[in-house]
This record gives C-alpha cells, structure tokens and sequence, in this order.
C-alpha cells in the first residue's frame, strides 16, 4: 500500500510539475513564434540574426538527434555530422536537379538518413564503446571525400558545393524569407521534440535506457537488445539528417566542406554541454554549437585587445577554457548543472 | 466634365510644380546614398583566408588594410573615410557564405571587394548579384568573374587563368622538344580553368601531350605523393596549378627526388617570400611564370618611383608585412584601383553607380604594374587587367623576358 501511495504522490507531483513546465514551455514556444513580429518588424533583429536563430535551432534537433543515441541509449557517436551531411544533400540535390519544393525533401531527407542509419547500426551492433566511437568517427571522415568523388561529381557538384535558393514566403505573408524559414524550422524542431518526448515516456523509451544501463539485464527481461539498437540508431540519423536538411534549406548552400568532421565533434561537445540525458540540454548544446563556433574567434579577439595582453591567442583559446570550467563546475552539462542548483536553492 | 478637366489641370499643375521642385533641388542635395555610405564614411567588406592551407594569401588583407588606413589619414575619399571589415574564411566556402551574409545584412556593407579565391566567390556570387551587391576585383582569376550579362554585380581584377595558361601552352609548344607534360592540380574551378585553358592552348594533341594528370584538395596535408607519381610518369614538363603552401611543397619535392622537368608556375603562387623562398632557392631555378606587377625582389625596380613609394607605404603602415612577398604588392595595387573607382564616384555612393565606375576605367596606370600594363574596363569589359609578361627565375629573382602578351579570352 505504501509503495502505491507514495508512487501515487510522485506520480502526481511529477504531473503537476509536468503541467507547470508545460504552460511554461507553450509560452515559450509562443513567445519564439512572435518573434518575426516583436523583433523583425522593429528591427531589433536583422535577417542575419534571424538565420542565426535558425541555425541554433537546427543544431539543436542534431544534437537531440545524437542525445537520444548516446544519452538515452548509451551508444557512442563520433560520426553524426556524416548523417548531418547525407541530410543536407539529400535536400539541395532534390531542389537543385529535379526542381522540388523545399519542404518535400524534408521527409525524403528523413526517411533517406533513418535507412543509412539503420544499416549503419547493424555492424555498429558487434562494437562496443570506444570501438564503435572509433568506426563512426571514420565514417564522419570518409563522407566529405566521398561527396567529392568524381564519379558523384554531376548531382554533387564536386567540391564547388550546390548554391541553391531560400523559399519566399507563402500567401503573400508580410514576411522576409529568413523569418519565414525560421518559423518553418522552429516548427519542424517543435514536431521533433515532442516526438522524441513521447518516444522516450514509452515502453521503447524505457527499453532504451535499460539497454544504456545494463544491457545483460536488459535482454534477460526480454528487451530486443540488437532491434531497439539498430532502431535508435536510425531514428538518431533521421534527426540528424532532417537537421541538415534544414541546414542546407536555410543557409542555400551545401558544400562538402560544410560537413568536416570538425561538425561531428562539435555536435558531440553540444550534447555533452547541453547535457547528454536531457531534452532541454540539446536545446541549450545547439545553442552552444552555433555560438560558440561563431564567436569564440571573435571573443578571443576581443579579449585579447580589451586587456591589452601581451600573447598573441590562438583563434580557438576561449572555447577551450569555456570546456574545461564547464565540465569541471557541471559534469553533467548546463541542464544537468541548472537542475542541480535549482534544487540546492529550493532546498536552502 | 468641368470638374475633370480642372482636376487633370490641377494635377498637371501639380506635377510641373513637382518636377521644378526635383530639378531644383539636385543643387542642393546632389548626394545619393546606399546603405553602407553616409557623408563621412564608406563601408567595405572583405573575406580573406587569414587561416587554414591557403593562409599565405592572409598578407593581402593586411596590406589592403593599411592601404585603407594611409587613405584615411590622409583625409579619406572625397572627405568620407573608409570602414575596412575582413572576416576570416580559412577558403571555405560555406565560411564565406555565412561571413558575407553577416558582411552584407548585419554590417550593413556599400559593397564587398577582393573576396579570396575561387570556390568561396562561386558560392557567394548568386547572392550577391540577386541582393544587387557589387562584388567588385574579386582575388581570382577564373574567367567567369567577366561573364557581365549573367553576373552584372561581379567583376574580377587580375587577368584571367585561362588566358595564362594558353600561354604557358604555347610557350611549350615553342620552346620544348617532344614535350611529355604533367600536371599537378587544385581540385576545384581554379585549377579547372586553368586546366581548361592549359588544353585549349595546346590544341587538338593535348590529350597525348600531358602524360599524366594529377589533383590535390585543398585540405590535404601535402602534394608530395603527387609529386611522386608525376616523376615516375616520365613528363619532362611540369604544369604547377597549387595555391601558395602546395605550389612551394611541390617545389621543394620535385627538387628532393631530382625530378628536373620544364616548370611552369601559375601566376597565384609567384610570390618569392611566400613560396619560392619557402621551396629553396636551389629547387626553383629556371621556373617560368607569367606576371603583370613588379616582383618586389626583382633589382630591376629598385630605384623605381612607385617601388619606393610601395616600400616607403610598407614601412610605416604595414611594419611586419614581408618585403619578398609579392602579395603585399598585390594588395597594394587592388587597394589603389578601389580608391580610384571611388574617387570617380563622388557623392553618388549608390551601389549602381560604384559598378558603373568600376566598368568605366580608361588607361589606369596603378602602381607596381608592369611598364605597358594598364588597367581597362567598360560596360561590356569586366577584365580589368588582361596582360601578362613572361618571366623566369634566376639566382635569388625573376627575370622579364619576350613581350607584353595580351589577353585573347576577353571577348567570351
């Protein structure tokens, strides 16, 4: 009886707690939706920052994408800016060479990355840990040279990369074409997370994380281990890959040296800051992925000048401090972190 | 009909009244802006790869940058001063993209000039011309940058690669007996072009003439497996299409495996500081390249007016720019044409009017080209520079030989 009672308590705390976060979380969302209206047409925000916006966004349903793999089913990816790529392609060639419009390569895009991944599971299946990080990290390596091929070189258009064209908005909207992609993309990303919310509060997502925690127990109690792997791995490559379709759709440009495998890497350092077992860490890690790529250069700069520092810093100086002090004061990521101190506040 | 015939005569009055006010008022107020340009400033941007394998070109950006600021000091253009914004792109082109989105709608840029290398100016060339942006001298000589019908915003500055390999070609053909020919090149449309023009020049044998045909990306470590495979392959001619950091690896090894061919070098790596030097002095004589500015090296110049004026700049705007390196010279001498093209503008700083400048150059004579090399444009003429002289390198500089060559593409 206790057990059911407190069970009972939790549950129902966790639900009305789940009910306050909701309200906020709609409002957020809302808020985002305004955007165009509140900071476009006051020109508080440029086009420029409006494509900012969207590449955060973007970024972070790949990093959601490599989350769900890694942090809710423990398989390590050091290769998701190779799915990242596939994606990208996928939409600029359906666009560029057979003329489709930009949101029916969206689910072609998916699909297309879900069955690359899923094959690419099924070897993944016979490694384990650092092995498997070291195979996906291949494949991150292999796909731009890949993308250059010769052979390819007709639909790819070699290393001179695909320039293709940002949609205008619909109906006549009252819009730029960079607002309206952003309200495109924060749509598309609100899709994939409430999906990916409901995939992990089901039977599959708990299948998932017993497999993360102990993989033996998992399959004596009767858990599918190699189908649920095979499977995540898809559905991690299909968001992965509808990310960088989006990616290719916004920015109009896709070019084998887009997708180094430098991308990978910062996706897997999103997920790891953001927080790897966490929905609200891939936003905070695609946030994380956009700025600090885009400014670190700049800050480090700056920084240097500001103080008048004697060293000439190396461009990537700041990033790397900003790593070591964020993985030493919250292992657990900026989720993880906020969490922990927002309990430590409630509690004092 | 009494009402209307009075409405139109009002109307009619009105708009007389209105033309007087306009024909009137240019007196007044004869300045036309874009956004970028206001009465005491002009605003440019730039992307450069101040990173990466292709950094050796970063040097133009810093000297452009002093260029801009000896302007400056000495009271701007027309009384505005130049705002000079360079971004880094390492030569990737996604990188230029996103730098010259920002350039262009966060900066808020009257136009974008000198953007480095091939693959980066491709990927921003549809935005630039559908957002009616000038991309003005762009820093390669691929011979797309003239296509004036298709491309009304882009124009490029030095002569064109096809041109230069022709050339070269020809100068094969001319000067080598029973030439095998190998050719080591960029994988991208700079290299193409070249490529390109290397096999127009050569005519219909050239398939039988290059013996072999080899390419490098621009991410690689080193050419110098290339170099191998180039030397077993028996060519006694070496055609060298390789940014500055490749065409001086390619050097240096060609030299380390005692593979003495033929060398040609395309103009974009003659720089004796940046890739001569780097390769060996011992490894480069003999070399041929085609060449339209002054080498600073070369002691020809020495006592020259605007070599000195060029060294005396370097001196006190750009202290730690290397005095070998004949992109500091080049730099300097697209930075000049840029100010002449503004000048001529005067007070109409719109973006159509800094194109149609741009496209209305006669005779310029800038400093550090060659003697009998001017600079010549109109609306149907975006090449600016189509001249070259063939030079070869001797001791420790090149040396001119044979005539002022002309440009023969121009018209494509």
């Amino acid at each position: 009886m206790a057990t059911t009672t407190a069970n009972g308590l939790v549950d129902q705390d966790r639900a009305s707690a789940g009910g306050r976060r909701g309200y906020w979380l709609t409002a957020a969302v809302i808020l985002l939706a305004l955007l165009p209206v509140l900071g476009g047409k006051t020109g508080l925000i440029s086009n420029y920052g409006f494509l900012q916006l969207s590449l955060m966004i973007v970024y972070a349903i790949a990093v959601l994408g490599l989350i769900l793999l890694t942090g809710f089913n423990g398989q390590i990816s050091l290769g998701h800016g190779a799915f990242f790529a596939v994606g990208a392609y996928v939409a600029a060639v359906l666009i560029d060479q057979a003329n489709w419009p930009y949101w029916a390569t969206l689910p072609v895009a998916a699909a297309f990355c879900f069955l690359v991944g899923y094959l690419f599971g099924l070897p993944a299946l016979r490694l384990e840990g650092h092995y498997l990080a070291l195979a996906t990290f291949a494949l991150a390596v292999a796909v731009p040279q890949i993308l250059k091929y010769r052979h390819f070189e007709w639909f790819t258009n070699g290393v001179q990369g695909i320039n293709i064209f940002k949609p205008d908005p619909p109906f006549g909207l009252p819009l730029s074409a960079d607002q309206w992609m952003y309200l495109v993309v924060l749509a598309v990303a609100v899709l994939m997370f409430w999906i990916a919310r409901n995939l992990l509060d089901s039977r599959t997502g708990r299948a998932l994380r017993a497999i993360r925690d102990h993989t033996m127990a998992a399959s004596t109690m009767g858990i599918n281990v190699a189908h649920y792997k095979t499977v995540v791995f898809g559905i991690s490559a299909l968001y992965t890959g509808v990310a960088g379709a989006l990616h290719a759709i916004i920015f109009e440009f896709v070019a084998p040296d887009s997708f180094r495998f430098e991308l990978s890497i910062a996706i897997l350092v999103g997920a790891v800051v953001g927080g790897i077992a966490s929905l609200p860490g891939a936003v905070i890690g695609g946030v994380f992925v956009q700025v600090i790529e885009k400014y670190a250069d700049a800050l480090t700069k700056k920084l240097t000048a500001a103080v008048n520092l004697p060293l000439d810093l190396e461009p990537w100086t700041i990033y790397g401090i900003a790593l070591i002090v964020l993985m030493y004061t919250m292992p657990m990521g900026i989720a993880g972190g906020l969490a922990l101190l927002w309990k430590r506040l409630k509690r004092s | 009909m009494q009402t209307n015939t009075t409405t139109r005569r009002l109307l009619l009055a009105g708009t007389g009244a209105l033309a007087l006010a306009l024909a009137v008022s240019p007196a007044s107020a004869q300045k036309n802006y874009d956004v970028g340009a206001t009465d005491s400033e002009i605003k440019i941007g730039h992307t450069n790869p101040y990173s990466g394998n292709a950094s050796a070109y970063g040097t133009i950006g810093k000297a452009i940058d002093a260029y801009f600021k000896m302007v400056n000091e000495q009271g701007g253009i027309n009384g505005r001063k130049i705002t000079f914004i360079s971004y880094d792109d390492g030569y990737s082109p996604p990188k230029t993209v996103e730098m010259v989105r920002k350039l262009v709608e966060e900066d808020q840029v009257l136009f974008v000039f000198q953007t480095l290398g091939t693959p980066p100016n491709t990927a921003i060339q549809k935005y630039l011309n559908t957002k009616k942006v000038p991309q003005l001298f762009v820093a390669t000589g691929a011979s797309k940058w003239g296509h004036y019908k298709e491309n009304p915003w882009t124009m490029g500055y030095q002569p064109d690669y096809v041109t230069e390999a022709i050339i070269y070609a020809k100068h094969i053909l001319a000067n080598v007996k029973d030439p095998k020919i190998g050719v080591l090149m960029q994988n991208d449309d700079y290299g193409k072009d070249y490529f390109n023009g290397f096999k127009q020049g050569l005519g219909k044998d050239a398939d039988k003439l290059i013996v072999s045909h080899v390419t490098y990306e621009v991410t690689d470590p080193t050419v110098d497996s290339q170099i191998i495979q180039l030397k077993n392959s028996g060519a006694n001619v070496f055609f060298n299409i390789a940014t500055p950091k490749f065409a001086a690896q390619a050097i240096k090894k060609a030299g380390e495996i005692d593979w003495k061919p033929a060398q040609y070098l395309n103009n974009v790596a003659a720089s004796v500081g940046a890739v001569i030097k780097p390769a060996g002095f011992e490894h480069a004589q003999g070399i041929i390249t085609a060449a339209y500015l002054k080498d600073p090296t070369d002691p020809q110049w020495a006592n020259a007016k605007d070599f000195l004026q060029w060294k005396a700049f370097m001196e006190k705007y750009y202290p730690t720019g290397n005095l070998a390196d004949s992109n500091n010279v080049f730099g300097y001498s697209v930075a000049t044409l840029m100010t002449i093209v503004l000048k001529q503008c005067g007070d109409d700083l719109t973006r159509a009017n800094v194109m149609k400048q741009a496209a209305n150059l006669k005779n310029v004579d800038l400093p550090m080209l060659l003697p009998g090399i001017k600079v010549n444009t109109s609306p149907t003429d975006f090449y600016p520079l189509q001249s070259v002289q063939l030079q070869k390198f001797q001791g420790e500089a090149w040396k001119l030989f044979g005539d002022v060559l002309s440009n023969e593409s121009a018209s494509n």
